[in-house]
């Protein structure tokens, strides 16, 4: 790792570098960012978006030349992952919206990645072609079928290169496994299988086949009248392929073993949070639903967001979380406020850094936020068109609760609401962060010395 | 259990539009609050049965909310509370208490209150007028809460005002079974049960809130009302019939 990484939040000086996407005012809702990810390496970033499509951006090489430049992401391949489909017995559209994006490690000289709507994954392979054959026999250099009887020689064709070419191609679709909307998807640690989390069913797949997977987890209450919590998120562990979690909409977490039974109805740890009774209100069980959950790196800790806060859970403690931290707390007070608009069902993801010290979520006003584990320092920055020149630093921005309003300081009245960044992701090794800001996206690095 | 949240702003309220607002008669009371949160809730479950398809863990939440709200209700008897106050005061405060509850305390001290209260009571009648012969009936059934409300208020037979209710959430209710796309002709036909899944837990929730407000009318039912309660009671019983129907196909 790097001196100084990510340790030490007073160390790192976060800098803008690049910003993806159009500067109009007017926002077509297809190009709304709606996952973004890194791949193992961190070489390259794929973003999804509401019209279905995935951009995939990759590092450039480091030059020795402009050593400021570390490394710019640049467009690598965009292709259509997912269209819109029509449901006709339930006379409903499937969106085409790209809900989550887990890249493969890398095996060979393509990139893999699955990319789900709703109802479908898919897996996609993402190759180049730099080389091209020619000098055919049979066939002249534009396809166009040689006369037989005018070949005198034969030759051997060559490979001879071409420009670039990046192709991505659909391997593998998995679907009509899923009755209700897919939230999540995780890779296995063992390359081999993967799972897909609807509301109710969790559902485990081999890459290799497409028209079978194993219901691992099924909350569907035999009688729907009794339904009262659902799925929200589920992840694999990074290291034992037989342990996964889920979140649920009432702020709990089930850790399972897929070898104590086929059906992981039961889990092995139930994770909870007991009840604060001073704070409880008609929105509690609302703010409490998980809308993330993240193992760490090192497998030891789980990391989970709720409406207002982030919590960071020991594996080996289920009755309450090590670690609380506050993303937003002033809101607690406009939470009808936030119901009536419905902001208080968005659901903001949450992220490690590559050594688990440093966790990052979203807010609104395009604001998002930063713990350090370890000095329990945090802060506030914001993703915004006016802090984009290059290299320059972000200043750490305050939300004034009450009283007198600072000069640099925003009042809770003036956020606003519709610029929340719910996706983020942050680099597996390095300092540097995607942030997603509606149809933006954002490359933030640490200050090269 | 009290939502403490809401009664802070409550306070603000009243320390702001003491002095600046004129002619509001009425300081929302907890109750009222409450009451605007369940209205607004059952709203929303409305509204997202008109969405493209229902984000199922939006509406599981909301229908907890609601079913949270009746419980309580039920509970501290609020039943009768609500007939103890007069009519046109209380509908002014119910018009009150929703508009405090969405505002920011900033809006509410500059004391712009006034102006939108002509406007949203003008509205309500408005669409009250224009509604009945919509298929689409979001409008009218948002309009029951309000209705059902000055009907419970009206009437002085409290137990009368409780078959009322009962029969204006049926109503409510029935708009929303309506409103999913094939209900009517998947009742009766047979297709694989896990299509409706959707349908069933819509109808499923409305049925299990339905029940609470059933155990909340039996605690209160004289035995000479058993007539009126009998009657939301085999409603319910229908509507049973029929899910059950469907979750076993």
């Amino acid at each position: 790792f790097l001196a100084g990484f990510g340790s030490l939040m007073q160390d790192v000086l976060w800098c803008f570098s690049q910003v993806k996407g159009t500067i109009d005012i007017g926002v077509t809702e297809a190009d709304i960012i709606s996952t973004v990810e890194f791949n193992h390496t961190g070489e390259l970033l794929a973003t999804g978006d509401k019209g279905g499509r995935v951009v995939i951006f990759q590092r450039e090489q480091e030059s020795k030349n402009q050593p400021h430049r570390r490394g710019e992401y640049n467009v690598y391949s965009t292709f259509q992952s997912h269209e819109p489909e029509f449901d006709y017995l339930k006379s409903l559209e499937i969106e085409e919206k790209i809900n989550k994006i887990r890249w493969l490690p890398q095996q060979n000289a393509a990139y893999f990645l699955l990319s789900t709507n709703d109802k479908t994954v898919k897996l996609w392979k993402v190759s180049e072609r730099d080389k091209r054959p020619e000098g055919y026999n049979l066939k002249d250099e534009d396809g166009r079928l040689r006369d037989p009887s005018m070949i005198t020689m034969l030759r051997v064709p060559v490979l001879r290169p071409m420009d670039l070419m990046v192709e991505a191609t659909p391997r593998r679709v998995f679907a009509n496994a899923h009755t209700y909307h897919i939230n999540s998807i995780s890779v296995n640690s063992d390359y081999e299988t993967y799972m897909s989390a609807d509301d109710l069913r969790i559902n485990l797949w081999n890459f290799e086949i497409t028209n079978q997977s194993f219901n691992i987890v099924d909350i569907k209450p035999a009688n729907m009248e009794e339904l009262t919590e659902v799925i929200t998120a589920a992840e694999f562990h990074p290291h034992h392929c037989n342990t996964f979690v889920y979140s649920s909409s009432k702020g709990t977490i089930r850790l399972c073993d897929m070898r104590t039974a086929a059906l992981c109805d039961r889990h092995a740890k139930f994770f909870e949070e007991p009840e604060d009774p001073s704070n409880r209100s008609f929105f509690s069980e609302i703010i409490s639903s998980i809308s993330d959950v993240k193992f760490s790196h090192s497998g030891r800790y789980i990391m989970t967001r709720d409406y207002l806060t982030v919590k960071v859970w020991d594996l080996n403690m289920e009755n309450r979380p090590i670690e609380t931290y506050q993303v937003h707390d002033y809101l607690r007070s406009k939470l009808c406020s936030l119901y009536e608009n419905d902001c208080i069902f968005d659901k903001f993801e949450c992220v490690w850094n590559g050594s688990d010290s440093v966790i990052m979520t979203g807010s609104y006003n395009n604001f998002f936020r930063m713990f350090d584990r370890n000095t329990k320092r945090d802060v506030t920055l914001e993703a915004s068109r006016e802090n984009s020149k290059p290299r320059a630093i972000l200043k750490p921005r305050k939300v004034c609760v009450g009283g007198k309003r600072r000069k640099d300081e925003i009042s809770v009245d003036s956020l606003d609401f519709s610029k929340k960044i719910l996706h983020t992701a942050w680099h597996p090794s390095e300092n540097i962060i995607a942030v997603a800001a509606t149809n933006n996206l954002y490359i933030f690095q640490d200050k090269v010395n | 259990m009290f939502v403490r949240g809401l009664k802070r702003k409550c306070f603000d309220g009243e320390e702001d539009i003491e002095g600046t607002l004129a002619g509001i008669k009425a300081i929302p009371s907890y109750n009222l609050q409450r009451q605007s949160l369940l209205d607004m809730s059952l709203v929303k479950l409305q509204l997202c049965h008109m969405l493209v398809e229902p984000n199922l863990c939006r509406s599981v939440l909301i229908a907890n909310t609601v079913r949270q709200i009746q419980e309580e209700m039920t509970q501290d008897g609020t039943w009768q509370m609500i007939n103890t106050q007069s009519t046109g005061q209380a509908s002014l405060d119910r018009l009150v208490s929703t508009d405090i509850l969405c505002r920011s305390s900033r809006e509410q001290a500059e004391g712009k209150h006034v102006p939108s209260y002509g406007t949203f009571s003008k509205d309500f009648e408005g669409d009250q007028g224009q509604d009945n012969s919509e298929t689409m009936s979001t409008a009218s059934s948002v309009q029951a809460p309000r209705t059902l409300q000055s009907n419970v208020w009206e009437m002085e037979n409290p137990q009368e005002n409780k078959g009322n209710f009962q029969k204006s959430l049926d109503q409510i209710f029935e708009t929303l079974e309506n409103k999913s796309p094939n209900s009517v002709e998947d009742l009766f036909s047979e297709v694989d049960n896990s299509y409706y899944d959707l349908d069933t837990m819509l109808t499923g929730m409305m049925s299990n809130t339905k029940m609470g407000h059933c155990d909340g009318l039996e605690t209160f039912s004289s035995p000479t009302n058993t007539a009126s309660n009998s009657n939301c009671k085999s409603d319910l019983n229908e509507l049973d019939h029929i899910v059950e129907i469907l979750v076993e196909s």
